[in-house]
């Protein structure tokens, strides 16, 4: 097993850099008492006659982080599609199973896609500013849901943006064009508008892939930050992040999840064959 | 360096090759570009004498009188062409935000090939139809009917650019506003749409280009006229009604303000396409912003 040992010191050092965070994962007793806020009771899902994903169980721990890691086409950005079933835009997509948030199934034919859309916010792989000012990309969300005074309004859109780590570089500018800022900065504009509606779960789909290593580094202090208050699931495809800035590791594989654990287990003592060869870099 | 692989008799044949498709596009580039400067050429070394101020303001005049101009069809032209716009606009957007965000249903695609054979149909087929809907029953010629006749021409062309220029739409923006929990007519009108305004503004720009200089709906429609008119439900004079009276008749000093009249036409159909293009132009440049870092 010497790439087991290789990689207990790989991930000691690719966990480094981040001692904070490190310091927030908590120790596994503490962590299993958090509750649980999202269940995949048996999931499958379907791209017309494609199965995407076969008999998905696991669950999402609130304030914690949840990284999702598989080679392209395993069925990790298609899971965090169904948590807030952006899926149905499309036809031929049907995902069948439970999903159960906070007590209720959300994939019950009733169930309210407002209400779902209010409480599990998501970000995109590539940056998606709408085409208006900034503040009006802050406010967009708000404002479907709740009539506030301008001067709340303010209040809420600047709360969002400090807790994206962007106020500072764009409060003198909040009239001028969301399209006007740079990649990262359009992302971080991206994660403030998924908080300004105050949900309770954020989906992160390869939030940083797109981005230069600078602006990375940000989003990953931003998710160690918001994890404080909120359940994330991130689909990543770099390792070293998920190493770095989960709690929890899902691996994907071809539709089936293989091993889901805490981050520190699945890269230092992952019970399946295929985790260690996809984490030591042997296939994907 | 390792030397290339490769022997000199492939790389000379190579740019041998290229240098023949590069002349042959080229030239044919050129060639295209040759017709239309001598077209533009022709009409204005032909029309510039026929244009003056009085020409712009005048109404008709018999032939043999000096000083008659084209004004009551320029403004005939401008009402018509306006009323077909406020007639095709609406209903080409509509069509064309149902066609894009349906496209998946059987119903819009049938729909969306019924534009392209509209397209296709030719103008005075248009106009026979018109005459027949909107001429034949109240028995007199209209504005009204022609500008009828536009807005059928207009509808697909207007349809198929806000069909095309919301498909350009990044996928992700639509799910990001419905992510947030936006209702689909918002997603639809805030971000769609807007989104794609720039290329439904040149859509919308370049189906008037098309109308302007369209006369054969105008024979059986418009009709027009000698005088002032401003009155949709009378018929009405168009400049290209008015070039192609002009050219038939066996009068040299009407052949003289028929191209004074095409001047004009071609003029406000170049303003039209440059306008179209700076649209584009725009609309691009913003892109280019949110897709560069």
């Amino acid at each position: 097993m010497q790439d087991m040992s290789d990689i207990k010191v790989s991930f000691a050092r690719v966990a480094a850099p981040l001692p904070e965070a490190a310091a927030r994962r908590a120790p596994a007793p503490q962590a299993a008492a958090l509750p649980v806020k999202a269940e995949l009771r048996n999931v499958n899902f379907y791209y017309g006659d494609f199965q995407a994903l076969k008999d998905i169980n696991l669950t999402l721990r609130d304030r914690r982080v949840t990284a999702f890691i598989g080679p392209s086409g395993c069925g990790k950005s298609t899971l965090l599609r169904i948590l807030n079933r952006i899926y149905e835009l499309y036809p031929g997509h049907v995902a069948t199973g439970e999903v159960i948030v906070d007590g209720d199934n959300i994939l019950a034919p009733g169930f309210d896609l407002n209400v779902l859309r209010a409480k599990i916010g998501m970000v995109f792989q590539k940056p998606t500013p709408f085409p208006m000012s900034i503040y009006d990309n802050i406010a967009f969300g708000i404002r479907l849901y709740e009539r506030l005074a301008k001067s709340e309004l303010d209040g809420r859109v600047e709360s969002a943006l400090h807790q994206a780590a962007l106020w500072d570089e764009v409060k003198d500018k909040l009239r001028q064009s969301g399209l006007s800022l740079s990649g990262g900065q359009q992302q971080r504009l991206c994660i403030a508008r998924a908080i300004a509606v105050q949900p309770e779960v954020l989906l992160l789909d390869e939030p940083a892939s797109a981005l230069d290593p600078l602006s990375t580094q940000r989003i990953e202090e931003l998710i160690a930050e918001l994890k404080a208050d909120y359940c994330i699931a991130i689909v990543t495809h770099n390792m070293q992040q998920a190493a770095r800035s989960s709690d929890y590791t899902a691996f994907m594989y071809l539709g089936e999840l293989i091993e889901f654990d805490e981050t520190e287990r699945i890269f230092t003592h992952p019970k399946e064959r295929r985790t260690e060869d996809y984490i030591t870099g042997r296939f994907g | 360096m390792r030397a290339l692989a490769i022997s000199p008799s492939v790389v000379a044949r190579r740019r041998l090759s290229s240098l023949v498709w590069v002349a042959l596009c080229g030239g044919c580039a050129a060639g295209v570009a040759v017709i239309l400067l001598l077209i533009m050429g022709y009409i204005v070394h032909e029309g510039i004498s026929a244009l003056s101020l009085s020409f712009l303001t005048r109404l008709p005049r018999p032939t043999g009188i000096t000083g008659g101009g084209v004004a009551n069809g320029i403004v005939g032209s401008l009402i018509v062409i306006a009323i077909a716009a406020i007639m095709a606009f609406p209903v080409g957007i509509f069509v064309g935000i149902y066609l894009a965000v349906y496209s998946h249903l059987r119903l819009a695609q049938s729909l969306s090939f019924v534009a392209d054979v509209l397209a296709g149909v030719p103008s005075i087929a248009i106009g026979i139809y018109a005459y027949t809907v909107l001429v034949q029953p109240f028995r007199h010629f209209s504005a009204l009917s022609a500008s009828f006749a536009f807005a059928v021409l207009m509808v697909p062309l207007v349809i198929r650019a806000t069909e095309g220029a919301i498909a350009l739409v990044p996928r992700e923006l639509r799910e990001a506003a419905t992510a947030l929990g936006a209702p689909e007519f918002r997603v639809t009108f805030k971000i769609l749409l807007v989104s794609a305004r720039s290329g439904i503004i040149t859509g919308l720009i370049l189906s008037l280009a098309r109308v302007t200089g369209e006369t054969a709906p105008l024979l059986f429609t418009a009709f027009g006229s000698q005088f002032w008119e401003f009155d949709p439900t009378q018929p009405m004079a168009e400049l290209p009604l008015q070039i192609f009276t002009y050219a038939i008749s066996p009068y040299n000093d009407w052949h003289a303000q028929a191209w004074g009249g095409a001047l004009i036409l071609v003029l406000a159909v170049l303003l039209l396409s440059v306008l179209a293009r700076l649209s584009t132009l725009l609309g691009t440049d913003a892109n280019a912003r949110s897709a560069g870092g």
